[in-house]
């Protein structure tokens, strides 16, 4: 058993929110200039450069790359081997999101109640936390900021077993295709299969923690991302929508078991601005 | 890239009427913010028969929520707004004398055909890029709703504020030629 402080987590959780919207990941700029050599349209490619330009002066300047530095998104692994004292362990977190998000002069971007009286919390808490215990004795966290554009294009569906591996395709670049410029293409598209109505969205989230250069581990798998990707860059929607070849540069998917009778498909639409950092306690 | 466009605030038809899809403009002189809150109250008062907090002939609006200005500037990361939003307000403050809109992603037909009538276009941002477009803006000061934080509507000075021309006057629409040209 290994004691740890909650309030150790709190300053930990202050520099993941301020680290994830100043300093985007290796991964996704690679994949930007990756795709900008292939990428056909001169006005997706002016578009592209100006992404590159921005992330690079977010890092020197140190400003949020996005003015949508969005909801909070925490995921902790928590080792059953440790115990947590010193104080509620969910409270050091809103607490680190809260000092973060003021230290950092990212925007507060939530709202106490959806429809009657949307008045702004100010301190972008509450977090979304999502707990796994694993084993160990370690804490891992990750902030993964998640902004309210690409969010708002995301998507549950009930779908039939009878629909197939087509039918779930489908219905992703379907997705991809009716939410257009919107979202801040190029896209990242997070897909979560299985599990039950709630859990397959979960999944879909969590699929947008695998960095971009990363296969998926199984190879059925990953044939069918680098198929969807292919029919979703086919759709023509390109950078902000102002058509091209780059509307997404990479698709995730994650899967767990379900019901006989169900086959829940979720997609989640994360901008260009894939950002997430972890820590390990 | 079309062209390169440097344009003035306040608009004239003339200017706005060089403008095509496609075209990168860059824009200097005073453009203000606003996004859904705001909209909804300058709505209001135009249907009340109310003077607007700042003169809209001519003028830019910037669906924009800005993140809080770091020490030393005078406003934080600024990128667009989804625009789709103020879509059911926006051809009511074109109707007196709106000229230009800044934000991301298409509009509705009733926001394009609005454009036609009042000859105003619809300018791109980059989504995302909030650095960059927050680099050309020099100075901001909010005129009206404080109440409403980052959805306050404030005065802007900008100086070659970069955007690519969405919807000109004419009824083209990047958003389905573009999508049109490369989808297979």
């Amino acid at each position: 058993m290994r004691e740890i402080n909650v309030n150790e987590i709190i300053p930990v959780v202050r520099k993941l929110c301020i680290d994830a919207n100043y300093y985007i990941g290796e991964d996704v700029l690679d994949k930007i200039k990756e795709f900008y050599e292939k990428e056909e349209s001169p006005t997706a490619k002016e578009v592209l450069s100006i992404l590159l330009e921005n992330y690079e002066l977010a890092a020197k300047e140190k400003m949020p790359s996005c003015q949508d530095t969005g909801v909070a998104v925490v995921f902790i692994e928590l080792g059953q081997d440790v115990h947590l004292v010193g104080g509620d362990f969910y409270e050091a977190i809103h607490e680190g999101v809260r000092q973060g998000y003021k230290d950092g002069y990212l925007r507060k971007s939530l709202v106490h109640d959806p429809i009657i009286d949307r008045v702004n919390t100010k301190d972008n808490t509450p977090a979304l936390i999502y707990t796994d215990i694993v084993p160990g004795d370690k804490i891992k966290i990750t902030v993964a900021p998640k902004g309210g554009g690409s969010e708002n294009m995301s998507e549950v569906k009930m779908m039939k077993a009878a629909d197939g591996i087509e039918g779930v395709v489908d219905f992703v670049v379907d997705r991809v295709r009716r939410s257009g410029g919107n979202p801040c293409p190029p896209i990242v598209v997070g897909v979560g299969l299985g599990g039950n109505f709630e859990q397959s969205a979960l999944l879909a989230k969590k699929a947008l923690l695998r960095p971009l250069n990363e296969k998926h581990p199984e190879d059925k798998w990953s044939k069918i991302e680098e198929e969807i990707l292919e029919k979703v860059n086919n759709l023509g929607i390109g950078p902000q929508g102002f058509g091209g070849r780059t509307t997404a540069l990479g698709v995730s998917i994650m899967h767990k078991p379900c019901h006989i009778a169900s086959m829940p498909v979720a997609v989640n639409i994360q901008c260009h601005a894939a950002r997430h950092k972890s820590s390990v306690i | 890239m079309a062209q390169t466009i440097k344009l003035q605030t306040p608009l004239t038809d003339e200017d706005v009427s060089k403008l095509s899809i496609g075209d990168k403009v860059l824009i200097s002189g005073t453009i203000y913010t606003g996004r859904d809150a705001a909209h909804k109250r300058l709505v209001e008062l135009v249907e009340a028969g109310k003077e607007l907090p700042f003169d809209i002939k001519g003028q830019i609006i910037y669906y924009v929520g800005p993140a809080p200005a770091p020490p030393g500037k005078p406003i934080g990361s600024a990128g667009p707004t989804t625009s789709y939003r103020m879509d059911p307000y926006a051809p009511v403050l074109m109707d007196v004398g709106l000229k230009g809109m800044i934000g991301k992603g298409p509009r509705s037909q009733s926001v394009i055909d609005s454009m036609k009538k009042n000859k105003a276009v619809y300018l791109a941002a980059i989504g995302g890029a909030a650095v960059v477009v927050a680099k050309a803006i020099t100075d901001a000061k909010v005129i009206a709703y404080d109440d409403l934080g980052t959805e306050a509507i404030r005065e802007l000075t900008v100086e070659d504020f970069p955007c690519i021309v969405a919807n000109d006057i004419y009824g083209n629409d990047i958003y389905k030629e573009g999508v049109e040209k490369y989808k297979k």
